[in-house]
């Protein structure tokens, strides 16, 4: 069969780093291929060399064998590639069917004609089975219609090439099922399909055929069939991986967080939390399992700081930390991994190492009176950056561009480092590579047997199986069940998380 | 909120790329200005001519263009702090006139003094008036969420009239002696000396160059500079390590203020010596182009200041010399700022080409 893409010997460098070493990419018309990789393997620059967006210093790319040159993506969008980004580039105040028109307005006259619009859009989401309320605002839809949203603009554009980089890694569980049937029916009309992810599960689930890269070089093509998630896993990182982290005897020692009754609103002003009760000890991981929406970013922004209390007490090691800023709770011994490395972790503007002072910028070893000393800050970060396997050039390279797991992992270097009494962390693995979630787990465990309290919020339960001494199942803003590690069967969290102990 | 994936190729934090940036969009003011000249029916070069002979023709017109760069530093540097913290202070012209009020006021009000003790208790007043004419904003903005551009604007026009009616015929700075409306002189011991003889020039340029260091410290040295960056590149992070924000905000648009209050007061005690209503001619509004000009950094500043220092001096000449308008000038910044804000798609416009051809014609 011919291949609808080919990619040959693609090289692409950034100061210091091969990201792309002779790459050779092939597509069959109507497969969904995976691509898979380690962090920083050199995927996202690979498609967005497919799609305009950067140029490669060396190398082909034909489309429907035929050479093509892009110098934008305006191009690649004439050739019929579209690409959805992991973040999107939505304009939140815009309805959604002013967002898909957008650059492409169907026109009568001077005006937009609307009814035609509608239509064509109609038929489109129809078509798919991605039917959506086109004058909802996307400020209003969930994280998974926006993505739907992005999916449309691209067939509204008329793409039959489209390149998907990590979209499951924002998704809840349904919101991917859902996804898949959207991929399916892709497929069946006759689209390409690239997907990117770090889920070897998924590749397992959705993809045809399988192109694995590391360290910037096609290691495997292969097909999905023939082969299974261990060998995939090795392939990538080039060993053996454990799937499930080893979780020692330990036993929990003093209560470190104790939060009682708490109330919060969520972002919309109505009710986030109702009366939300917990407690973590030092030495004890405490996992947080639910359905996305049941109150877990707002329980981790109250824990830190970030969200106000409307009534209900928060005690680290007896402290009341209620109505108290991020700032008090740092000084108080919480590290925060936030979910939203972009908006909360990292300043993409930044250097690295100016990232990795971030909540230290007033602390001993850095500060000389009101100076910051940036030789100790840059040197302290080297190290962090080492011992994470950051992988960049150097540590004064822009957090921007860093691949988006080494971001992650940069993230989880600074909030280790804090050497913290307590740890809030949520989605700690999003967006990593099998290799390096291994590593973070065992670092988590690490810090329990280290005696620190860990409070785990994620929405891949097995996840939270893995690692937790006790799980909690948080729904409609209160914790309404309580397990034990060695009792829980994910069925009956399942049933839990789906609000069924409420009668 | 969300960050632009376009961000790999976005280069504006790229320093060199910023300098050339900063060095084309002067370049390409002048050849615009140019037609524009030509369009008009004056011939382009000779103009231009007698745009560098008034700033550099003779030890009065050098004086003449660093008098012009003093507050223009101080008000750039102003602007610039404000917008490392992603604040847009439009407000310097009204901080620089309650900076010139505080300082004639002091000036005159006391008697003879030590002179080092009458200056600076004149410049720490004028620091204070402008600190507090950006406190205002500040408050509003952290406590209420008025948009500082909003507020600014309205204390622009407040910060006008007080000082017009201040000197009107029954303001209470009125000089009763003199026609004029303006306050009495300041006194001798008021005044910041010359620097050289022959010349307006005086001390506050070396103060604003020393100011310009001070700033640069701040910003890239401390952890007050480092706190403020991180809360104007992404307050939401700065938020999560910490750092208070809102107070940051207040502070902040205080340094921002306090620098047009040294603007206006230096300008006074150098320059004018007394108070009269618009005695800044639109220095606060410079300031922005200044700043962004000089790539938002304190030392790019301080050249970008002396360029629109030369430009403010020539321009006199230059309508002297040819019946050109002096507001020839403002077209010219005018320009220069539209470039600069248009940088980040020149930007990549450029960079493409390069790439392009160091790389041959592979894709
Ligand atoms: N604009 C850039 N400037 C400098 N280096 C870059 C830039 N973009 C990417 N890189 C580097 O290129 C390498 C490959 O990055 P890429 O984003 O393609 O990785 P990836 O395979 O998508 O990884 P991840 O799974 O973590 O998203 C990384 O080492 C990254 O630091
Ligand atoms: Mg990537």
């Amino acid at each position: 069969m011919a291949a609808i893409i080919r990619m040959e010997n693609i090289i692409k460098t950034f100061p210091g780093v091969l990201a792309n070493d002779k790459v050779s990419l092939e597509v069959e018309k109507g497969e969904i291929h995976c691509l898979l990789g380690e962090n920083g393997a050199g995927k996202s620059t690979l498609m967005n060399i497919l799609y305009g967006l950067t140029s490669c210093d060396s190398g082909e790319i034909y489309i429907k064998d035929q050479l093509v040159e892009f110098s934008g993506p305006r191009d690649a969008i004439a050739s019929g590639i579209g690409m959805v980004h992991q973040h999107f580039m939505l304009i939140p105040v815009f309805t959604v069917m002013e967002n898909l028109i957008l650059g492409n307005e169907p026109v009568k006259g001077l005006k937009i004609d609307k009814i035609k619009s509608e239509k064509i859009l109609a038929d489109i989401s129809g078509k798919y089975g991605m039917e959506m309320n086109l004058h909802a605002y996307v400020k209003d839809i969930s994280v998974g219609m926006q993505q739907r949203v992005e999916i449309l603009k691209l067939l509204y554009r008329g793409a039959d090439i489209m390149i998907f980089d990590e979209p499951t890694a924002i998704l809840t569980p349904q919101e991917i099922l859902e996804l898949y049937k959207v991929m399916e029916s892709l497929r069946q009309r006759g689209k390409t399909i690239i997907f990117i992810t770090h889920k070897l599960k998924e590749v397992m689930e959705i993809s045809d055929r399988v192109t694995v890269l590391r360290d910037g070089r096609v290691i495997n093509k292969i097909k999905t069939e023939s082969t299974n998630t261990r060998e995939l896993a090795k392939m990538m990182v080039g060993r053996e991986v454990l799937f499930s982290t080893r979780r020692p005897e330990k036993r929990a020692g003093a209560e470190v967080l104790r939060v009682e009754d708490l109330y919060a609103k969520d972002k919309r002003g109505q009710k986030g939390l109702k009366g939300l009760c917990l407690n973590v000890k030092a030495g004890e991981i405490v996992g947080i399992a639910g359905v996305d929406g049941n109150g877990q970013s707002e329980l981790v922004e109250v824990l830190t700081g970030l969200r106000r209390t409307d009534s209900g007490s928060i005690k680290i090691e007896d402290r009341e930390m209620a109505h108290r800023n991020a700032g008090r709770f740092l000084a108080a011994g919480t590290a925060h991994i936030p979910d939203d490395r972009l908006l909360r972790g990292l300043i993409l503007d930044f250097p690295l190492y100016e990232n990795m002072l971030l909540g230290f910028q007033d602390q001993k070893p850095f500060t000389k009176g009101i100076f910051i000393d940036f030789n100790k800050v840059r040197q302290w970060s080297k190290g962090l950056v080492e011992a994470f396997d950051v992988r960049v050039p150097n540590v004064n390279v822009q957090a921007g561009s860093l691949s988006g797991g080494n971001q992650q992992k940069a993230v989880l270097a600074r909030e280790f480092a804090r050497d913290p009494k307590l740890l809030i962390a949520s989605q700690p693995t999003r967006g990593l590579d099998v290799g390096a979630i291994e590593f973070v787990h065992e670092r988590i465990m690490q810090a329990r047997q280290n005696g620190k309290a860990v409070l785990l919020v994620s929405l891949d339960l097995s996840e939270i199986m893995n690692l937790s001494d006790r799980i909690l199942v948080i729904y409609e803003g209160k914790i309404i069940a309580e397990f034990m590690a060695d009792e829980a069967a994910d069925t009956e969290i399942g049933f839990m998380m789906a609000g069924g102990g409420k009668k | 909120m969300k960050k632009n994936p376009l961000f790999d190729i976005f280069i504006g934090n790229d320093s060199v790329f910023s300098f050339v940036k900063a060095i084309l969009a002067v370049f390409f003011a002048l050849i615009i200005v140019y037609f524009i000249l030509l369009l008009t029916g004056y011939s382009p070069f000779p103009v231009y001519g007698a745009l560098l002979k008034g700033a550099f023709g003779s030890r009065r017109c050098f004086g003449e263009c660093l008098v012009s760069t003093t507050p223009l530093l101080f008000s750039g540097l102003g602007f610039a702090i404000a917008y490392r913290c992603g604040l847009f202070n439009i407000g310097l012209e009204g901080q620089i006139t309650v900076g010139g009020i505080a300082a004639a006021f002091i000036g005159y009000i006391f008697p003879e003094m030590n002179p080092v003790i009458h200056v600076s208790a004149c410049i720490a007043a004028g620091f204070l008036a402008g600190a507090l004419w950006g406190f205002i904003p500040g408050y509003l903005k952290a406590r209420f969420g008025i948009h500082e551009v909003i507020s600014v604007i309205m204390l622009n026009h407040i910060a006008f009239k007080i000082a017009a009616y201040l000197v009107s015929m029954q303001g209470p700075m009125k000089d009763r002696l003199d026609d004029m409306p303006a306050s009495p002189f300041i006194r001798d011991s008021a005044k910041i000396v010359r620097l050289v003889n022959g010349s307006r020039v005086h001390w506050g340029i070396i103060l604003a160059v020393i100011t310009a260091f001070i700033i640069w410290v701040l910003l890239f040295r401390t952890r007050l500079g480092f706190r403020i960056r991180a809360v104007g590149k992404n307050k939401y992070a700065a938020e999560t390590a910490g750092i208070n924000v809102k107070r940051h905000i207040i502070l902040t648009l205080s340094i921002s203020g306090a620098l047009g209050g040294l603007a206006g007061a230096v300008e006074i005690l150098g320059v004018h010596y007394r108070l009269f209503a618009a005695f800044s001619p639109g220095y606060g509004f410079d300031a922005i182009a200044v700043a962004l000009l000089g790539m938002v950094h304190p030392i790019g500043i301080i050249a970008s200041a002396f360029l629109f220092g030369i430009l403010r001096s020539g321009s006199v000449f230059m309508q002297a010399m040819y019946g050109v308008n002096k507001d020839m000038v403002s077209v010219i910044t005018a320009i220069i700022v539209l470039f600069m804000g248009m940088s980040a798609p020149i930007g990549i416009m450029i960079k493409d080409r390069f790439k392009r051809k160091s790389h041959g014609t592979s894709v």
